[in-house]
């Protein structure tokens, strides 16, 4: 520690300026705060490392056992869906890595109690959880835009001697733009359920298990109304507008199940705010 | 507005956890241009009721304001309030200046601010280095820092001296004196009787989320080092002019309490300024009765010794403070934590 310097005069002069706190102003102060930590680069580093790894593995694999016996369903699959095959395992994984990040995007602030700083500079609250979601969103939507363009153009590239898939080919280019948006939308879901339960780890579990335990589960309930409900969970209705076709069993549209995805989140992020003003920070 | 733009009110404020009731009905109001000192032990309420003056906690009931506004209707909060109320609220994987810039930027003030307020706490040289490894002394001055950051007019500071050096002490109390000469609020808790009889000008004492006292310091040293005797006796009017006469003082607004039936035979005096032995001889002087001659410690004492019972340290801080000793660096004890 360094000599203590004594006390001066203040010297800052009244802030010129409007007084009402600015939105764009918010923006970048969320802008410092998510970049300014690691947790912020570990998660999205291994979010394209896991989706672009996967997803080149996986063509690979299917590139080099495409005349083996047996491996025909992939085929088809591939001729009917081929997004879904391109993007399904790299970021069925990888996702799980933007729902960390997005939890962690707000309860470290509770963790850390830098919550507490941050509602000194903005009492009224919603007007942070707006800024944080915002960033938050248009940092998830760069990413995940670069992260999938390059999973499309690697795996198509790997794939090319056995199947010619092009954006310009009918919904491919809706999939992938879809992909994106799924994967933006999911990091809202996850902030917007980090900010209900303020702890990381029992936010995380949370997610994880809406993401990827609960669909599997409901799916082996029989009957057509399990079928429909299996339909609406959200992520299971986000991924339907990553798909090029519509499959079989499908309860919603592409866009129908992205809307009833985009409901889920908007819902958990209205509660999130509510009680975001009425709780004790 | 229509109030010192620096005046902070809490009215009625009611602040309960659960089954814990953390402030009660607790009502002051604190003056710009002076160190105003939060007294009580750990666990009164202090931290609460500071919470609750920045809007972070919600009342059950009843209002604070500054300058007649609650803390979410400031303009620019930063600019009105600089606080420093728990050590660690921040990300410990941020670094210093980090942490400041961003604070700047909600309210839109400079970067050239962040470095300015780091020179003032004397952490430029480690403004780039994440703050989970600084000391709990240099996380004290981030605060402080982050508190000044808005060179705001009403500063809440809640222990700041927890942590520091002798020498950190020591430049607080001298930055908080200047801070209040210059016509600022300065609005400081403390668990700690002697820290507040050198630093702070008027005193608000609490216990149990209640108001004990509010008086200017030198009363409340006054009062405090004085002791009483409680005298009871069926002839109250004719030994009240006597005690008087003595130079005794009759304590206006402490009625003692009757006896234990219940049925007041006899009133009770609290007596100053004479020791019950020349109260006796009064007494006996002109043949009065009396049934209860009692020496015992000046009400506030008494109300703050039986609520800091559990605390150490507090055994003559009455005599110490009365002799404006300074207390040592290491009588400051850890920070009390809010009530969860």
């Amino acid at each position: 520690m360094t000599t203590a310097p004594a006390p001066t005069a203040p010297v800052l002069a009244t802030p010129a300026g409007p007084s009402a706190l600015g939105f764009g102003r918010l923006l970048r102060a969320e802008w410092t705060k998510i970049r300014s930590v690691r947790s912020t680069l570990w998660s999205l580093f291994a979010f394209v490392v896991v989706a672009v790894g996967f997803s080149v593995l996986i063509a690979a694999v299917i590139s080099h056992d495409w005349n083996a016996p047996g491996n025909h369903p992939n085929h088809a699959r591939l001729l009917t869906d081929p997004t879904a095959v391109i993007y399904g395992a790299g970021f069925g994984l990888g996702q799980l890595a933007i729902c960390v990040l997005g939890v962690m995007v707000i309860t470290t602030e509770y963790t850390t109690g830098a919550i507490r700083a941050s509602l000194l500079a903005v009492p009224k609250r919603i007007p942070m959880l707006a800024a944080k979601a915002v960033v938050w969103a248009g940092l998830d939507l760069v990413v995940s835009a670069i992260t999938v363009f390059a999973v499309f153009f690697l795996s198509t590239s790997i794939l090319r001697s056995h199947v010619d898939v092009t954006l310009s080919q009918p919904g491919v280019l809706r999939a992938t733009l879809g992909g994106i948006l799924y994967l933006v939308v999911l990091g809202l879901f996850a902030l917007a359920i980090g900010g209900l339960i303020r702890h990381t780890a029992a936010a995380i579990l949370i997610v994880i298990g809406v993401v990827i335990v609960v669909p599997p589960l409901v799916s082996l309930i029989p009957g057509t109304i399990a079928n429909h409900v299996h339909g609406y969970l959200p992520t299971i209705a986000g991924q339907l507008v990553a798909q090029t076709a519509q499959q079989p069993g499908d309860v919603l549209s592409p866009w129908q199940g992205f809307g009833v995805f985009c409901a889920w989140t908007a819902v958990l992020l209205f509660g999130c705010g509510w009680l975001l003003v009425r709780r004790d920070a | 507005m229509a109030e010192a733009p620096g005046l902070i009110e809490a009215r009625e404020l009611t602040k309960r956890f659960g089954d814990t009731v953390a402030v009660d009905h607790l009502s002051f109001s604190v003056e710009p241009g002076r160190v105003t000192g939060f007294l009580g032990p750990n666990g009164a309420g202090k931290s609460t009721t500071m919470r609750l003056i920045c809007g972070l906690d919600r009342p059950q009931s009843g209002t604070a304001t500054i300058g007649g506004l609650t803390y979410a209707q400031l303009p620019r909060p930063l600019h009105t309030v600089g606080a420093l109320l728990e050590s660690r609220a921040l990300h410990p994987g941020r670094s210093a200046r980090n942490h400041l810039l961003f604070l700047a930027e909600t309210q839109g003030f400079p970067a050239r601010r962040v470095d300015e307020v780091l020179e003032l706490v004397g952490l430029t040289a480690v403004a780039r280095k994440r703050v989970g490894g600084f000391s709990l002394g240099m996380t004290q001055r981030l605060g402080i820092a982050a508190a000044m950051l808005g060179d705001p007019f009403v500063l809440l500071l809640d222990e700041p001296v927890n942590g520091l050096d002798p020498e950190g002490i020591r430049w607080v109390r001298t930055l908080m004196r200047q801070l209040a000469t210059e016509g600022r609020t300065v609005f400081v808790s403390s668990h700690l009787m002697n820290e507040m009889a050198v630093t702070a000008d008027h005193l608000i004492v609490i216990g149990r989320g209640r108001l004990i006292a509010e008086s200017s310091t030198d009363d409340f040293i006054k009062r405090a080092s004085e002791r009483s005797v409680l005298v009871r006796t069926p002839q109250a009017d004719r030994l009240a002019k006597l005690i008087t006469a003595a130079g005794g003082v009759i304590e206006p607004e402490a009625a003692a309490p009757g006896n234990g039936g219940g049925t007041s035979v006899a009133d009770g005096l609290i007596v100053t300024g004479l020791e019950a032995p020349r109260i006796g001889e009064l007494a006996a002087s002109e043949s009065i009765v009396l049934y209860e001659l009692t020496p015992r410690l000046a009400s506030l004492e008494e109300a703050f010794m039986e609520l800091t019972a559990d605390s150490v340290e507090y055994g003559d801080h009455a005599s110490r403070a009365a002799r404006g000793a300074e207390p040592d660096a290491g009588s400051t004890q850890p920070a009390e934590r809010s009530a969860r």
